[in-house]
């Protein structure tokens, strides 16, 4: 049994079919990013696993459980904007999340509990470089440091999976390589399993353990609305590896093949 | 050569578009004061005309005798009751404003962020509260009246009807305004609904309810002054009204200036307290 497994996933919106037929099965600790053209079903991918968006069709299991209707600490998240909380310090935005679990009613900590926090708040800012930055509001942020909060925030509950929805767009390239290098580190430390998507072909190689390609692979002139995005292309990625990484590319084209061997709808 | 740079310059000028012309920092404050001057040599030489035509002319006193009313309400003790009159209205119509003003913001702050926040009390409260805030507040005034008789508790029912569903209504908006994003990500860190509101939404709406507090002040003196002119026995629009019966002018225009001039030192309080304590809210 997969850590999570997709079983026959479908997205409607009225007429329009986002996705269809998703199959896959991702292991514990893969690192998978997801690229496709804009508007082919990635966020919406995202906010099923999140629990945010109910399926039409099919159903998503992690480790054989259905998955939780509801977005929960088993799950972190990173949207393109809006992950932190305005009204908080940085310290705040993640001690929050201890606060949340430690008192129920006040949602505050007090005393040692709240010293404790603390200082582990203090280790996890210090690993995404903003220890200097830790009593400012992220108002007083760049755009990249609020980039890294918004992971700092995601990594402290150590959820098992890892969502980030192009969480790097808005970086300049220095502070991406930047960022690139600590998800890599913390993903090997926590073992996370992550869904990465991104519009950048080579972050996604680089930074993935295995790459999705979201694309229609049916498409009906008349109706373009009718046919979903499928996987078109599954190509598994060894990080350690550049000679692996070109294998990968020649299972690619081999793939290609496969789903060109498909007799597809009219107008193809 | 040098007469075509010139003309260059001056095309360049002129070129400018009239948006883009800012002034600078004196400038704007002699801009700002230029019509209230303006306003204040119209009215002496107004007041002037009409007092040389005719001395005991009420309707636009000088200067003078509106110093002279002042001293006498604010500065000597009335001969009937031996108060300062302008303090004691003053002291009356801010409590009610206080009061009528507080319990609406304390209503809709709790109403409008639980409607924001739960689906299923806003599909439960939200027409309510759109059908109450169409009843026009000064037609039910009457009833007010009558159930509360003509004591303190009408004069501040009539504020708090008449503002609280403005309020509700705003800060129920404001709170549908917050990022789902943000109370996605507070699920994810592990929140509760009651976690969320009270860590995430309530925080991020006291901003906003004083800047729709500040919105709402404008009516909140218009009911006050409405309710003291019916039934009251001292407050500012009680004062307003007991003199308009002689006429007195001299005591109406510093009055309307005082009421004016207290709004103005509250709007601004408020600003200043929520730039104080809400610093993030404000870049
Ligand atoms: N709640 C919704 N109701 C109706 N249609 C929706 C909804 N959410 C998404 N869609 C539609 O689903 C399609 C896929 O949207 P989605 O946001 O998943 O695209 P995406 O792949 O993330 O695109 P991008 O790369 O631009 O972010 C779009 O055509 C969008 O219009
Ligand atoms: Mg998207």
């Amino acid at each position: 049994m997969s850590f999570i497994e997709i079983k026959n996933l479908w997205q409607r919106f009225g007429e329009q079919v986002v996705f269809e037929q998703l199959n896959a099965r991702v292991e514990r600790g893969e690192f998978v990013t997801i690229v496709g053209a804009s508007g082919c079903g990635k966020t919406s991918f995202l906010n099923v696993l999140l629990g945010t968006q109910r399926p039409s069709r099919g159903r998503v299991l992690v480790a054989g459980q259905p998955l939780r209707d509801e977005p929960d600490a088993e799950r972190g998240v990173v949207f393109q904007r809006y992950s932190v909380f305005p009204h908080l310090t940085v310290v705040q935005n993640v001690l929050i999340a201890r606060e949340f679990e430690g008192s129920p009613l006040l949602g505050r900590l007090f005393g040692a509990r709240r010293r404790r926090a603390l200082a582990e708040v203090a280790e996890l800012l210090q690993a995404v470089g903003l220890a200097e930055a830790a009593n400012k509001y992220p108002c007083e942020l760049s755009g990249g440091m609020q980039q890294r909060l918004a992971i700092a925030k995601a990594l402290i509950k150590k959820p098992k999976i890892l969502l980030l929805d192009e969480p790097f767009g808005a970086l300049d390239p220095g502070i991406r390589a930047d960022m690139h290098a600590l998800l890599s580190a913390l993903w090997r430390e926590h073992r996370l399993t992550i869904f990465m998507v991104t519009h950048d072909l080579k972050e996604a190689f680089q930074l993935g353990s295995r790459l999705w390609v979201f694309d229609k692979i049916r498409r009906d002139r008349h109706s373009p609305e009718a046919y979903g995005a499928h996987i078109t292309y599954d190509i598994p990625i060894d990080r350690n590896s550049n000679a692996l990484r070109r294998g990968a590319q020649q299972t690619a084209v081999a793939q290609r093949r496969k789903y060109e061997a498909v007799p597809t709808a009219a107008g193809r | 050569m040098a007469a075509l740079a010139t003309a260059a310059a001056i095309q360049a000028i002129a070129m400018k578009k009239l948006i883009n012309y800012t002034p600078s920092a004196w400038a704007r404050v002699c801009l700002g004061l230029l019509p209230f001057a303006v306003l204040l040599a119209a009215y002496i030489v107004a007041s002037d005309i009409r007092l040389a035509q005719n001395p005991s002319d009420k309707l636009l006193p000088s200067i003078g005798s509106m110093l002279a009313a002042v001293d006498r309400m604010a500065l000597q003790p009335s001969r009937r009751s031996g108060e300062y009159l302008l303090w004691v209205d003053t002291a009356s119509s801010l409590s009610r404003l206080a009061l009528g003003v507080g319990i609406s913001a304390a209503i809709a702050l709790v109403v409008g962020v639980l409607n924001g926040a739960v689906p299923l009390l806003r599909a439960n409260l939200s027409p309510l509260v759109r059908a109450i805030s169409l009843v026009p507040p000064m037609a039910i005034l009457p009833i007010l009246f009558i159930v509360m008789g003509l004591g303190e508790g009408a004069k501040v029912s009539l504020i708090v009807i008449g503002i609280t569903p403005f309020l509700i209504r705003d800060l129920q908006s404001r709170t549908l305004e917050i990022p789902a994003e943000q109370k996605i990500k507070a699920q994810t860190l592990g929140a509760s609904s009651w976690q969320l509101i009270v860590r995430i939404l309530l925080p991020q709406l006291l901003p906003r309810l004083i800047g729709s507090v500040r919105l709402s002040l404008g009516s909140a003196w218009l009911f006050l002054i409405a309710a003291e002119a019916i039934a009251s026995t001292e407050g500012l629009g009680y004062r307003i009204f007991l003199v308009r019966r002689y006429l007195a002018m001299d005591v109406i225009l510093p009055y309307v200036l005082w009421i004016t001039w207290l709004a103005f030192v509250i709007d601004w309080m408020l600003d200043r307290c929520s730039r104080r304590l809400y610093p993030w809210f404000y870049r």
